[in-house]
């Protein structure tokens, strides 16, 4: 007993002072000596936070992390209660669970160890069907900053990259700057990953994914281009902050692609800048033809035009920007008002504008000049603001307005706050240097300031006085003669040094005067300052040379007296003026220039402003506002000479829809159909354990679109080139084996998560796999790598034959038959000229889920262009239509195709709705085939069999017909079927039975379709809920059927 | 982007810290005190300040100090506006932004942050979205959850996150049906002493508390909407149909928001509706001061001019002052030598004064200038630029709210030297067929 009190005591004692230590370290100024009983305190209330976490009580847990945030919040160490803390980590109580996820991310990575234990309830929560859940667990797991869970990053940020909720994918697009930031050897697969999310259509995605493309591959300016036009046009509705992301990067972007809009209109404002406008005009000369603005570029200025409104005064800036940097000049001119709009907002605001503005103004004054008056200086503000407009009122001034600024300046000069004064009377000093009317008027009221009590104000004066009189000397040697006889009250160094200089160099002019302030300077010098000495010593040398006879022994007590100064800069400049001046037997060749040497006539200073270099830096950036290169600045390139080509960006969004894939959708191309299956399933061999159903049928979606979307040029030729389309096929398949070789590299780097993986597929595969998992368990000891690779292509190329299990079979596919034949929806006698035609595509729709994928075909026939042609608001019947965009003009005899959306909600009934022109309406109607309600699955035929078992009784429908002979061949009759409706062909083992599986577009319900051929009879049958539907379907069959013909 | 946030408050200690990538030592704001020892006045602290591995941009409210560091590259106006966003929904949530209030309140302060910013990154900044994320504290709130037990923290992604209506929350109940809209306006002018204007700009907003059930989709249109030179909206007003028909068409945020901020062109006449007439005299050599001030209405359409509320920063060298009022009570603060003059209401028959004299530190030289003169006032229901509102129709629900529209103007005013600064703000309020 007595023994393990005594150990307690000495245990507690350690800790003690471990924790004094501790204290110690963080708060320095507690002397270290008055340990003990307070810091004993301090560990108790750490002490009694640990009890409170590990109690069962969820409101005391609660409270000690609230405490313990407190601490975090002040800066406190609360690192020790790690452990304590991460058992939480799994806490029902949501909050709970919100603050442990704050303390991990603040303290794992200083408790790497014992951080992973916290890794598992993350994973899990990846899963959670709750999208909050999901994002939240992503952000920490990628925020804790441990390198060994770098590949579980990886993954999780793979995963969430194709999760359903944008949302999700939002916080994988942060996620992938984390990683990046952890560990730069990911950058290829991050890319990857990027790329893939900008080809999202989420407006909530694009400005995270920009931002990580931004801080991971700026340099790959290749991702940008099939998403430009998307990202212009969506822009708008992007959340603000992405908005500034994407701007900035779009105007680097675009100063790479689009040639200069400069060159034609160069005439510029005639105050701008010389050597500017001479290089336009070279340009000019260069470039004779004449100058068409890409329609990206005008795309992209016409779509951030409306974000000058925005109240987030960032996106105004960086519209702004993006305006000077890629505007022809005359539309620049709109960015000004929402500038000085700016300049209502709060000082911080004010103060980045103003030097924006700043630098502006010195190009172009005329932007500005209207609104001159914004830029007058309030009493109330800050002096950095008050020196900004006056830089910004100087760069204004020319000889019209002149008057007016020089008269505001004038109340300047009296402020109380005399760094403003000064900086005002500088400003004065540019005006007269820059705009010689009046100069003079400068010069007199800068004299009468020098009678000003104030010191700074006169010292000020004097200083740019001098400045002034270096240009014009001759006629001012009145003021030299003022500045002479104030030189005894001045006390301002700099400015006793400026009379000085101007006594020396102009003494001719003032021979009798300088001579006498010569002999002042020598009762005082050892009391002045370093500047002041010399310029006194450079005096005495002028007289001497000048005026030797009155001042040579005033001379040499001066450079006696600089010979022994304390400072090294006086004795060096007294001896160089020793050795130059007088005359002895060492000195050489040099003291006969000496003359020439120190009267020299000197260029007068260019008064010019302190933000004449800063253009060379991006507007609206940090480096534009330190005027110094700020880490990860990016420069903006020169525009290109010759614009780089133009197709790259090209998109065929419209077409998209329509366009057939290739692939699997043919049949008869069995090579292909191997490819391009095992490209799916390596897809879902990369998702699908995770991701469930929804997600991976998802990702399937996005798959087939993406690749539409790449098809979609060659897809559109295919009809008149179908060598050609071939042999593009064939690259684009070598791409994409390509792309995927880094997949499987990397995951054969996450050992755990592929055995987990390929374990799912193998329990999934039915049959022959057993074997597998045994010899695979054997060699996996050995090289686990190396075989999993191997099981890895061997289940791809195996995919063929394995049959999945029931979850994964409402996979929507690609339609195997797209009818090429169009309908009329609008002739041209009724429309006035305007015809329409429609098609179904047999796409999932990109419009909604629930809308059937209609492709519209507008063509003109009158004579005159259409305007503005667009589907009327009201929709008379109560389906919900997706329209397209209004198409602006349509000229004679052109057409345009363009696509639109209707949820049918799985009825045939007709949509109608009023197709609109400028000046009429007309009414028209769709009415689809029941066949084009249904979207194509594709699933096993174990999986078939097993779903028409549980469609019997109500749901079945059949009919027996008698075939046409020539529509026997299971050729025929696939073909004849997938053309009535849009279903999906299940491969058979039985010869004479075929399958054909689809979901209705709206309600996903299951259509099951099999055609049982007993020559010369067959029997058609149709399971499924929507007994409406199937007997529609089936008369239709059955007429198709038992017609000949194609 | 923004690595690390510190809060400074006027003392100049670091009362709040909070990092979104790795911790980085509070030492890095001895830079940013380095500054402020530097700048003579708070507000002279430059917004951005370089250090060797970092850069901090930082912002001033309410006394306290918002200092973010930054390590690389970024617009800084996007790291200000995020700063002042910060402020705001700060204010939003606690009602005044302070130390004792942060303090108060750092579990959610931090909860906020959190979910403000994601490595760095805007992540939720509406309020609208936030408040479903967090709850804003009330005192009726903390009972409840103490005593079951539930949390501030929302389960579910806010609904709003995903919508295309991002500012507003789905699901909003109120049994009155209210909203309102306060039209204010500031007149920012420079008069010189003969009282002719040498500029006048007039800046308006569009303040809207929106307490509607569901999802309303309202339009407001105005008598005269060419007087709005410059425009900029609230994210929720449709640009496209301002274009073609000025009309603003919103489905608005539930709660209090800023609508529309505009600017009404210096080329307008801009009519002032106070003057000011002031003979401040020094004499040389003498330790006394004359003071003397006037005020008076001047167009003010008939309307009354109230809450009229004068200060001035006298020069350095007064000592005191001792002063008579015609009307209302006066303050004069020795340090820091502010003038506060509480008028009330401009009767124009008896106009107000305020007279007498200033005694001067003994010794000091005459000070030559003028003092600044700041002026403040209301005028009820008068928007000084002429805006009317036509009127305010909603779609979308189908009951009847209950609408009001205020219209205000607010002034504050300073002499210049030898010129007047004005700002006005006027309110106006009637009642709009329903």
């Amino acid at each position: 007993m007595l023994g393990m009190s005594a150990n307690s005591v000495s245990y507690n004692e350690q800790s003690s002072v471990e924790s004094g230590v501790d204290a110690a370290q963080e708060n320095s100024s507690i002397p270290a000596s008055s340990s003990g009983g307070l810091f004993s305190a301090d560990y108790k209330k750490n002490e009694d936070l640990k009890e409170m976490l590990e109690s069962s009580k969820e409101s005391l847990k609660l409270e000690a992390m609230k405490r313990i945030v407190g601490l975090i919040a002040k800066g406190k160490n609360a690192s020790e209660l790690f452990p304590a803390v991460v058992k939480n980590v799994a806490s029902k109580n949501i909050e709970l669970k919100k603050l442990v996820y704050v303390y991990l991310v603040r303290y794992a990575e200083e408790q790497q160890d014992l951080a992973l234990l916290s890794i598992s309830t993350f994973q899990r929560a990846l899963k959670d069907p709750n999208q909050l859940i999901r994002a939240s667990a992503l952000r920490v797991l990628s925020s804790i900053r441990v390198p060994i869970i770098v590949p579980i990053m990886m993954l999780s940020i793979k995963e969430a990259s194709t999760d359903l909720s944008p949302y999700v994918r939002k916080t994988a697009a942060h996620a992938i700057q984390k990683l990046y930031s952890l560990d730069p050897d990911q950058k290829e697969h991050l890319i990857e990953v990027i790329e893939k999310l900008l080809k999202d259509k989420s407006t909530l995605v694009a400005g995270s994914v920009v931002m990580a493309f931004e801080e991971v591959c700026p340099d790959r300016i290749d991702l940008i281009h099939k998403n430009y036009r998307k990202l212009c046009n969506l822009l708008v509705d992007v959340e603000e902050w992405g908005q500034v992301v994407i701007i900035h990067m779009l105007t680097r972007y675009a100063r790479t692609q689009f040639v200069s809009p400069w060159r034609e209109d160069a005439v510029f404002d005639e105050n701008s800048e010389k050597a500017f406008y001479d290089s336009e005009e070279e340009r000019r000369v260069e470039q004779s033809k004449p100058y068409i603005m890409d329609p990206d570029h005008r795309l992209l200025l016409r779509n951030t035009k409306p974000l000058l409104q925005s109240r987030n005064t960032a996106v105004v800036m960086a519209v702004s920007q993006l305006y000077w940097h890629l505007a022809p000049t005359h539309e620049l001119s709109i960015i000004t008002k929402s500038l000085v709009r700016l300049l209502r907002s709060h000082r911080e605001v004010q103060y980045i504008v103003l030097q924006n503005i700043a630098t502006m103004s010195i190009q172009r004054k005329g932007m500005f000049e209207p609104f001159m008056k914004s830029f007058y200086v309030r009493s109330t503000d800050a002096t950095h603001i008050k020196t900004l407009k006056l830089e910004i009122l100087t760069n204004l001034a020319n000889e019209a307005n002149i008057s007016t600024i020089l008269r505001e300046f004038q109340t300047y000069v009296k402020s109380q706050d005399k760094a403003f004064a000064a900086a005002t009377i500088q400003a004065i000093g540019r005006c007269a240097t820059n705009i010689s009317e009046v100069t003079d008027t400068c010069l007199n009221g800068l004299v009468l300031l020098l009678s000003n009590r104030d010191e700074t104000v006169v010292a000020e004066s004097v200083v740019v006085i001098k400045k002034l009189l270096q240009t014009q000397p001759s006629q001012h040697s009145d003021i030299i003669k003022h500045m002479a006889k104030l030189f005894d009250n001045i006390t301002v160094s700099m400015a006793r040094a400026s009379i000085l200089w101007l006594m020396g160099e102009y003494c001719e002019h003032v021979p009798k005067i300088a001579p006498d302030v010569l002999r002042k300077m020598a009762k005082t010098f050892t009391s002045e300052e370093d500047i002041v000495k010399l310029q006194t010593v450079n005096l005495a040398a002028k007289l001497y040379l000048t005026n030797s006879k009155q001042t040579k022994l005033l001379t040499q007590y001066i450079l006696n007296l600089g010979k022994y100064d304390q400072s090294y800069d006086i004795r060096d400049r007294t001896r160089f003026i020793r050795q130059l001046i007088v005359p002895n037997e060492k000195s050489g060749a040099l003291s006969k220039y000496a003359r020439r040497i120190l009267m020299a006539p000197k260029p007068a200073p260019v008064l010019q402003s302190a933000f004449k270099d800063r253009d060379r830096f991006q507007l609206g950036t940090l480096s534009h506002s330190l005027n110094s290169q700020a880490n990860g600045y990016l420069e903006l390139s020169d525009w290109p000479a010759v614009a780089p080509d133009q197709s790259v960006r090209i998109v065929e969004v419209v077409k998209e829809a329509g366009a057939p894939v290739f692939g699997k959708s043919k049949p008869g191309k069995s090579d292909e159909k191997f490819y391009s299956d095992s490209e799916e399933e390596e897809e879902e061999e990369e998702e699908g354990s995770s991701s469930e159903d929804s997600s991976s049928s998802s990702s399937e979606e996005s798959e087939s679109e993406s690749e539409s979307e790449e098809n979609s040029d060659d897809s559109n030729k295919s009809s008149s080139s179908q060598s050609d389309s071939e042999k593009k096929k064939k690259t684009l398949k070598n791409k994409k084996l390509q792309q995927q070789k880094p997949d499987i590299l990397n995951i054969t780097y996450l050992p755990t998560q592929i055995i987990q993986k390929a374990l799912l597929l193998i329990i999934r595969t039915k049959f022959f796999l057993m074997h597998i998992v045994l010899s695979f368990s054997n060699q996996f000891v050995a090289s686990c790598r190396c075989s999993l690779l191997c099981l890895y292509v061997f289940l791809v190329c195996q995919f063929d034959t394995i049959s999945w299990d029931v979850r994964v079979s409402l996979q929507a596919s690609s339609p195997v038959f797209v009818p090429e034949t169009s309908r009329e929806l609008l002739h041209r006698m009724t429309g006035k000229g305007l015809s329409a035609q429609y098609r179904f595509t047999r796409q999932p729709c990109i419009y909604g889920n629930s809308m059937v994928s209609l492709q519209l075909t507008l063509s003109n026939s009158s004579d005159q262009a259409l305007e503005n042609i667009h589907i009327s608001e009201k929709s008379s019947t109560g389906q919900n239509i997706h329209r397209f965009n209004a198409i602006e003009r349509l000229e004679p005899q052109a057409s345009v195709t363009v696509s639109m959306g209707v949820d049918f909600n799985d009825s045939t009934q007709a949509a109608n709705f009023q197709l609109c022109t400028k000046e009429d309406e007309f009414s028209v109607s769709i009415q689809p085939a029941v066949g084009e309600l249904l979207l194509p699955i594709t699933m096993s035929e174990a999986d078939f069999t097993k779903e028409q078992s549980k469609l019997v009784g109500m749901n079945e429908s059949s009919a027996t017909i008698t075939m046409t002979p020539e529509n026997v061949s299971s050729q025929s009759v696939n073909r004849k079927v997938v053309s009535v409706a849009n279903l999906g062909v299940i491969p058979s083992s039985q010869e004479n039975i075929h399958r054909f599986a689809g979901k209705t577009v709206s309600s996903g319900c299951l259509v099951l379709v099999s055609v049982a051929l007993k020559d010369p009879d067959a029997v058609i049958t149709i399971n499924t809920e929507n007994t409406v539907m199937a007997s529609m379907l089936l008369r239709q069959f059955k007429t198709a059927l038992t017609n000949s013909g194609p | 982007m923004i690595h690390s946030l510190f809060l400074v408050n006027a003392s100049g200690d670091i009362f709040l810290e909070k990092h979104w990538k790795s911790v980085v030592s509070r030492s890095v704001c001895d830079y940013f005190f380095e500054a402020l020892e530097r700048a003579t006045e708070p507000e002279n602290v430059p917004p951005v300040i370089p250090t060797p591995h970092h850069y901090l941009i930082n912002v001033l409210r309410h006394r306290i100090y918002f200092v973010a560091v930054i390590q690389s590259e970024v617009p800084p106006l996007f790291v200000i506006e995020f700063l002042h966003r910060v402020v705001d929904t700060f204010q939003d949530y606690f009602g005044v932004c302070t130390e004792a209030a942060i303090k108060d309140n750092v579990v959610v302060v931090y909860e906020l942050l959190e979910e403000m910013l994601d490595n760095g990154f805007p992540l939720a900044t509406e309020s609208n979205i936030l408040k479903e994320l967090i709850k804003p504290p009330t005192i009726l709130r903390t009972v409840v959850n103490t005593i079951t037990g539930s949390t501030n923290v929302g389960e579910q992604l806010p609904t709003g996150q995903l919508s295309v209506v991002p500012w507003r929350r789905t699901g909003v109940k109120y049994t009155n049906n209210e909203a309102y809209f306060d039209v204010i306006e500031e007149i920012d002018a420079i008069i010189d002493k003969s009282g002719s204007t040498i500029t006048a700009e007039i800046q308006g907003v569009i303040d809207a508390c929106v307490k509607l059930t569901g999802m309303p989709d309202l339009t407001l249109s105005f008598m005269n909407p060419r007087l709005l030179d410059d425009v900029s909206f609230h994210p929720c007003v449709r640009f496209k149909r301002w274009e073609a028909e000025r009309i603003l068409s919103f489905i608005p945020p539930d709660g209090n928001f800023r609508l529309l901020s505009y600017h009404v062109s210096s080329q307008n006449l801009v009519a002032i509706p106070v003057y000011v007439k002031h003979n401040i005299s020094f004499r040389e050599g003498s330790s006394q001061g004359r003071f003397e001030l006037t005020l008076g209405p001047k167009q003010t359409m008939g309307k009354a001019v109230e809450s009229v509320l004068v200060s001035s920063q006298l020069p350095r060298g007064v000592l005191n002052a001792n002063l008579n009022p015609s009307q209302g009570t006066y303050t004069f603060d020795p340090v820091t030598k502010l003038l506060s003059w509480d008028v009330g209401k401009i009767n124009p028959q008896k106009l107000p004064s305020l007279k007498g004299s200033m005694s001067l530190q003994a010794g000091a030289s005459k000070p030559d200038e003028n003092p600044t003169i700041n002026i403040q006032f209301k005028i009820q229901q008068l928007a000084i630029s002429g805006l009317k509102v036509n009127r305010l129709d909603m779609y979308g629900e189908k009951y009847k709210p209950f609408k009001g529209i205020k219209y205000m103007t607010k002034a504050g005013k300073f002499q210049y030297f030898d010129r007047i600064h004005i700002l006005f703000k006027c309110f106006f309020y009637y009642l709009l067929p329903i």
